[in-house]
């Protein structure tokens, strides 16, 4: 057997293909899924931490760092687990599937508190002025003013962030959630052949180069330049 | 055009403001009659800028009294926000927000503070930026405007809300020599049409053409005050007299 048809038989054997492409379908389904649900709860839940701090009470602000701190310091792989195998020992049962959501969710709404926060604080005191000058109270000037302004300069690391986190769904399999990449791995040791994998690889960037040009356009169509 | 009989718009009362040890304004006390326009001359770090702030509370004045058109803002029970709005402010940044048209940005507050509906909005804020000759560039967005009309759509945004009272904080000393004229001339017409107007400005020439009084603060106080021909021209402090002929030389 010669290099490149062992190539093949290794990562695209045609039999194979043909037998998982279902599983494999029905993982790339699961993923969007969670995928989805982890980007809407995620930003939202970011926001609105962000949005929170910037009222600037002192224990809500305290509590707030300390958790964005903490999940952006831990692997979201150890948050998986614990969560998914330490939960139950207080009585809290979760499915795979809401483990995972809940898990990469606050860490996406960690990320996301962080540089909407970031983008708050960038906006020129001066915007504030404005604003108040013109008669909105606090919260007028922060909803109208600055924070269409401080998401737009939000949007590239945030979309960076988002699709690095969504990415982690794979974690998924450690927990058993049946997501691509368990499928594939599932498959794999069934067969003791990398093909599945390589299907999980290819599955992945139909999902994935897809949103990394969205983000891309987002990005462009969000840029606006400063006075 | 300052007779007794004229109704007080703007009443600065034993105003002080101190951050920290320093004390800022130290008993300002100062009223703008209805249809007045007052400039206010001194040097850099003389509490120009904060006198200023405190009379919309921007600043939150240390001790005293600033009422306009009768109301306390200090008072417990004034609603500052609904005041603010009667105080139109133009900064020296200009302060437009960049992610809104000219339009965007007049309208603003007619839409979200007043709760007018979008279409009455962009009426009134159109009307505004006719006033200001700017009515042709209405989609344009902050960046595309010369300094100049960045400030004149600032001025017309806070013309939208009809203010009592306008305060102007060196509104034209960020401005290339070519473009202050075109924030002026907005300014000779609002006063033409009656506007009561604080300025903060060293354009001493408009100020002796323009200004019904002249305020000479320093330090934090006020040390001289009259006609500009008289402050300007023959002023009786030796402070006045520095800072006027370094302004003219
Ligand atoms: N937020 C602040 N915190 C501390 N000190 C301040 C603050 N704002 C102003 N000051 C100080 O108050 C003094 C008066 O400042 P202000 O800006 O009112 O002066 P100004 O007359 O407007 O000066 P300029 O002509 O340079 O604008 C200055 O000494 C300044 O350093
Ligand atoms: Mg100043």
């Amino acid at each position: 057997m010669g290099g490149w048809e062992r190539f093949v038989d290794t990562f695209f054997k045609p039999a194979l293909i043909e037998r998982y492409w279902p599983a494999i379908l029905d993982g790339m389904w699961v993923t969007i899924q969670i995928a989805a649900a982890v980007v809407v709860t995620g930003l939202a839940l970011g926001l609105l931490l962000a949005v929170i701090r910037a009222y600037r009470i002192r224990p809500l602000t305290w509590a707030i760092i300390l958790c964005v701190d903490v999940l952006r310091a831990l692997p979201p792989l150890v948050l998986i687990l614990l969560a998914y195998f330490g939960l139950p020992n207080i009585g809290i049962l979760l499915s795979a599937f809401t483990v995972l959501w809940l898990v990469l969710s606050a860490v996406l709404a960690a990320f996301t508190e962080e540089i909407v926060w970031a983008g708050i604080t960038s906006i020129r005191k001066g915007q504030w002025d404005a604003a108040r000058s013109t008669g909105f109270g606090f919260t007028g000037a922060l909803i109208f003013v600055v924070l269409p302004q401080a998401i737009r300069l939000a949007i590239p690391p945030l979309t960076n962030r988002t699709i690095a986190i969504t990415k982690n769904t794979a974690l998924g399999s450690v927990i058993g959630v049946a997501e691509i990449l368990n499928r594939a791995t599932t498959a794999q040791s069934v067969e003791g052949n990398a093909t599945p994998l390589a299907m999980a690889a290819i599955a992945y960037c139909l999902l994935f180069v897809p949103v990394v040009i969205a983000g891309r356009w987002i990005e462009t169509r969000f840029g606006w330049r400063r006075a | 055009m300052s007779s007794s009989a004229a109704r007080p718009i703007l009443e600065v009362r034993k105003l002080t403001k101190r951050f920290g040890t320093v004390e800022v304004l130290k008993g300002i006390d100062m009223v703008v009659a209805e249809r007045e326009m007052v400039f206010l001359i001194g040097p850099s770090g003389s509490g120009k800028s904060t006198l200023l702030r405190c009379c919309n509370r921007l600043e939150e004045p240390t001790s005293g009294h600033v009422i306009v058109d009768g109301v306390d803002l200090m008072a417990p029970g004034t609603d500052i926000n609904a005041m603010r709005r009667r105080i139109g402010m133009v900064f020296q940044q200009f302060n437009l927000y960049p992610h809104l048209t000219a339009l965007g940005n007049v309208s603003l507050a007619l839409r979200k503070v007043l709760k007018q509906s979008r279409a009455q909005a962009d009426a009134t804020a159109r009307a505004a930026l006719e006033q200001v000759g700017l009515a042709a560039r209405a989609g344009a967005y902050p960046a595309d405007l010369s300094g100049g009309q960045q400030q004149r759509v600032a001025i017309a945004r806070a013309l939208a809300l009809e203010p009592t009272v306008m305060l102007f904080d060196e509104p034209t000393s960020a401005l290339d020599p070519e473009l202050v004229g075109s924030v002026l001339s907005a300014m000779r017409d609002m006063r033409a049409a009656g506007m009561t107007m604080v300025v903060v400005s060293h354009e001493l020439r408009f100020a002796r053409e323009a200004a019904d009084r002249v305020v000479f603060l320093d330090h934090g106080q006020i040390v001289e005050e009259g006609p500009p021909s008289q402050v300007l021209g023959t002023p009786t402090s030796e402070r006045a007299r520095a800072f006027i002929a370094d302004l003219l030389h």
